[in-house]
């Protein structure tokens, strides 16, 4: 398992809002997190980067990085797309893009430029204008090509259909598949779009007040009827 | 007509030199949200270094260049173990902290380097130019601080680095999660602060003589400027600067005197805070109350 | 950083009586406490004493506009100055009485006050700062303008005297002086206490700590604050006056931007939104440089400003908080 999570806590005042959750992400594929509002997947997100106060024991295939400053965790191959897309609004696209890149070293940096262009053609269109101007959609595969331009190991995705109009969020999950497909990264995706979710997953967790109530293969939560009835809604 | 040319080109010179202490202002300012009011002490004490070493006969540049060097560790070092710790506490304790580093740097540098005046050597030809137009003090410290700002315009918007920094003044929780260092993202920030800072008290030091309280007036200027320019926006507060030093040589002049010019920089401040508070160039202002 | 601050009303009146002797016995210390120093002080010592009161209602002006409402000023020292001018031009130019100054100085700082308040105000947090520090950078300047020389006395200044003691009283000019102040300063702490107690008191404390919300409540925050802004302008010029009294002399060199930061540093070191702080504030500023200054000229700001840093860091509630947690250690 690349990522494995055990007793999670996590809060941001002094009550807890995760009240000990175990979940596993593996290389490769989509595990999907999904759950009403304020059952605790944004939070799970933020507590896995250590954006937030946690107990427990979270390791990255196989070392610890539970307690780790963000940086350092972002730095050991964990992108998040984060809930609010966290665009740098004042910087232009290109320089959203470059920080992306910018705890690498390595060669490949052009050559990623290159395929984020390809999976997002208006980001190209877009280069040298201000972000803060970007469509919601805009932004939002300007947070993704942001979050895969670190070249993670492990992608955090908070949302990606948030706000979004249906034909955006296609295009956008479409390039989730190819992301997926294509490249060596393992998806953890939180969504309340758990149809949306369950297609493109292998595994799902589902939150509710910051407990895991059902787990298992995404494919078999999509055809339980009871748990599709009582928690998912549809 | 000459002398009217004349005092638009020495208040170019000063306005540089509050361009200069605005930026290092500026800089702070956006990454934190904090005016530094122990910039214009913190210059002072770096020029006293730059004396010192001048007068152990080290050549000017060489001084120059070490002193921005221990004045960028000073920033750092005062990031590091004075503001880091108060991160998060309320303004009042902010600028309860740097009144503090007022107190402490302005009369440190009184014990270490005593109060009497001292004349401070300019690298540069001393005497009139062009028939009067210009003194070579004033070309030369023109040109050191366009040189300056232009460099740093470079660092932000071509470097790495700066890309960083600015990502981590702009939003540091984003800045976080790209992997951006942003605590030292912040230090790096102060020590160019002070690095800058200690330039601008070099290259003024030989016009108004060194003396402890050698900045404070300058510093009621970078505010002016700053202000005039809006304080978040580094290139306004350049601008400011060199607005603020002109209309100072001028009024001081023709209008109200030398004897008011401190004055002047108060009426402008409160002038901007009530027709524009965002400044000339600044993005509209959030009232932190 | 204020917990005593709206306690107490509540609690005073569901008191029994047993605790109120407790607070006259209190009482008495103090009035013994203050009334000692007539006595036994030589009378350079209860000159510094008299300073130390009026500093210490020159912070509590501070305390109340910054402590209390939460708008930093760095330029107090300016509203001691005018005060202290008005009071020696009074006395000098037109040969008024003393006493008829003091009411005139905290009225006169108190226009100034809300004439400089209100451009910074509707702004808050550091242009009030920014603006403040600046004016109190420029006072000196201001004060030895050539144009109102006639009245300043511009670099020289102006030379006041002492008043005697009046209906006879045996006292010398120093012990009535201290007398005086400190009466003034009991009343003024009173009239604070009892402002800060009060719903508009409530309301300041509310514009500090949730603007936004106070004002959705229907408080006119704007106008609170101008207005908070010119009382403690008043109360701090009111200060200023009594020290031109104390010193005979004013001069544009003792209102220094220092002057304006020692205020400060008082205000931390006593208590940051508390009435009693300031006095251990005026204590403060009076007796620690004396002490400093035996080891250097430049110790005093030093050591001062050490102080105050490590009051930040270590005892944000100044002395006056210290008590308050001693005073409820005590009570368990």
């Amino acid at each position: 398992m690349l990522l494995e999570v055990n007793g999670l806590k996590a809060g941001y005042g002094p009550t807890w809002v995760l009240h000990g959750i175990d979940f596993a992400v593996a290389e490769g594929g989509v595990t999907a997190l999904l759950g009403a509002n304020g059952a605790g997947k944004t939070t799970t997100l933020r507590a896995v980067c250590g954006m937030i106060r946690t107990e427990g024991s979270i390791t990255l295939a196989g070392k610890p990085i539970q307690g780790k400053a963000t940086e350092d965790i972002v730095r050991l191959g964990v992108a998040h797309v984060p809930d609010g897309r966290g665009t740098f609004m004042e910087l232009t696209v290109e320089e959203n893009m470059k920080l992306g890149a910018i705890t690498r070293h390595d060669k490949g940096v052009a050559a990623d430029f290159e395929r984020m262009f390809e999976l997002f053609p208006r980001l190209k269109q877009r280069y040298r204008q201000q972000a803060g101007t970007l469509s919601g959609g805009e932004q939002q595969m300007l947070a993704i090509a942001r979050a895969l331009l670190l070249r993670p190991r492990l992608l955090l995705m908070d949302e990606p259909s948030f706000g979004l109009a249906p034909l955006i969020v296609q295009e956008i999950f479409g390039i989730m598949a190819r992301v997926r497909d294509e490249q060596q990264v393992a998806i953890l995706l939180v969504e309340q779009n758990a149809n949306l979710a369950l297609e493109i997953a292998d595994t799902a967790y589902l939150l509710e007040t910051g407990r895991i109530v059902v787990s298992g293969p995404a494919a078999d939560i999509r055809q339980d009827e009871s748990v599709r009835r009582s928690y998912l809604g549809y | 007509m000459n002398g009217f040319l004349h005092q638009v080109i020495a208040g170019i010179a000063t306005g540089g030199i509050y361009a200069s202490v605005a930026l290092a202002l500026v800089m702070i300012y956006q990454a934190t949200h904090h005016v530094n009011f122990a910039q214009g002490e913190m210059a002072t004490f770096s020029t006293y270094i730059a004396l010192t070493l001048v007068q152990a006969g080290w050549p000017f540049w060489l001084a120059f260049v070490a002193t921005i060097g221990i004045s960028f560790c000073i920033g750092v070092l005062i990031e590091r173990v004075l503001m880091r710790p108060m991160d998060k506490a309320p303004v009042l304790t902010h600028v309860g902290l740097f009144i503090g580093l007022v107190l402490v740097i302005s009369n440190l540098t009184g014990w270490v380097f005593d109060y009497t005046v001292k004349p401070f050597p300019s690298p540069f030809h001393d005497g009139p130019l062009f028939g009067g137009l210009v003194t070579g003090h004033e070309l030369g410290s023109t040109a050191v601080t366009l040189v300056v700002l232009g460099l740093v315009y470079l660092f932000f918007r071509y470097t790495r680095l700066g890309l960083a920094m600015r990502a981590a003044a702009f939003n540091p929780a984003s800045a976080r999660l790209v992997g951006v260092r942003v605590g030292w993202m912040l230090a790096l920030g102060w020590g160019l602060a002070s690095g800058i800072g200690a330039i601008a008290g070099i290259m003024v030091a030989p016009v108004v003589f060194l003396e402890p309280n050698m900045m404070l007036g300058i510093l009621l200027y970078a505010f002016a400027g700053a202000l005039l320019g809006g304080i978040d926006n580094p290139g306004g507060a350049v601008i400011g600067g060199f607005a603020v030093g002109v209309i100072e040589n001028l009024g001081g002049t023709y209008v109200v005197g030398t004897e008011l010019k401190l004055t002047m920089a108060l009426v402008i401040i409160i002038g901007v805070l009530l027709v524009r508070p965002a400044g000339l160039f600044g993005r509209v202002v959030l009232s932190r109350v | 950083m204020a917990s005593e601050t709206t306690t107490p009303t509540v609690l005073a009146s569901a008191r029994p009586a047993r605790p109120a002797l407790r607070y006259a016995g209190l009482l008495w210390a103090i009035g013994i406490a203050l009334l000692l120093p007539l006595f036994t002080a030589e009378s350079y010592r209860l000159f510094q004493l008299t300073l130390a009161a009026i500093y210490a209602i020159a912070i509590l002006g501070l305390n109340l506009v910054t402590g209390y409402n939460g708008q930093i000023s760095l330029g107090h020292g300016a509203f001691y100055a005018v005060g202290a001018y008005v009071a020696a031009i009074m006395m000098d130019k037109f040969g008024l009485p003393y006493w008829s100054t003091l009411p005139s100085a905290a009225v006169v700082c108190g226009l100034v006050g809300y004439g400089i308040g209100f451009p910074a105000l509707r702004l808050g947090g550091l242009y009030l700062a920014l603006t403040t520090f600046s004016l109190a950078v420029a006072v000196p300047q201001i004060l030895k303008y050539k144009g109102i020389e006639e009245w300043t006395g511009g670099v020289q200044g102006v030379l006041v005297f002492k008043p005697d003691a009046p209906f006879g009283l045996p006292l010398s000019n120093d012990q009535y002086l201290y007398l005086l102040t400190v009466a003034i300063a009991l009343g003024v702490f009173l009239l604070a206490r009892n402002l800060m107690a009060s719903r508009i008191g409530r309301a300041i404390m509310a514009i500090r700590d949730h603007g936004l919300a106070a004002e959705a409540m229907g408080m006119d925050a704007a106008r609170l604050k101008t207005s908070t802004f010119a009382v403690s302008a008043g109360i701090t010029g009111l200060a200023g006056a009594l020290s031109a009294i104390a010193v005979e002399f004013v001069s544009p060199d003792s209102f220094q931007v220092a002057l304006s930061i020692t205020l400060f540093v008082g205000m931390v070191v006593g208590g940051v939104a508390s009435i009693i702080g300031p006095a251990f504030g005026g204590l403060f500023v009076v007796f620690v440089p004396n002490l400093a200054e035996e080891v250097s000229k430049a110790a005093p700001g030093v050591i001062y400003g050490i102080i105050l840093i490590a009051f930040l860091f270590v005892l944000p509630g100044g002395v006056a908080g210290l008590l308050r947690r001693l005073a409820a250690r005590l009570h368990r």
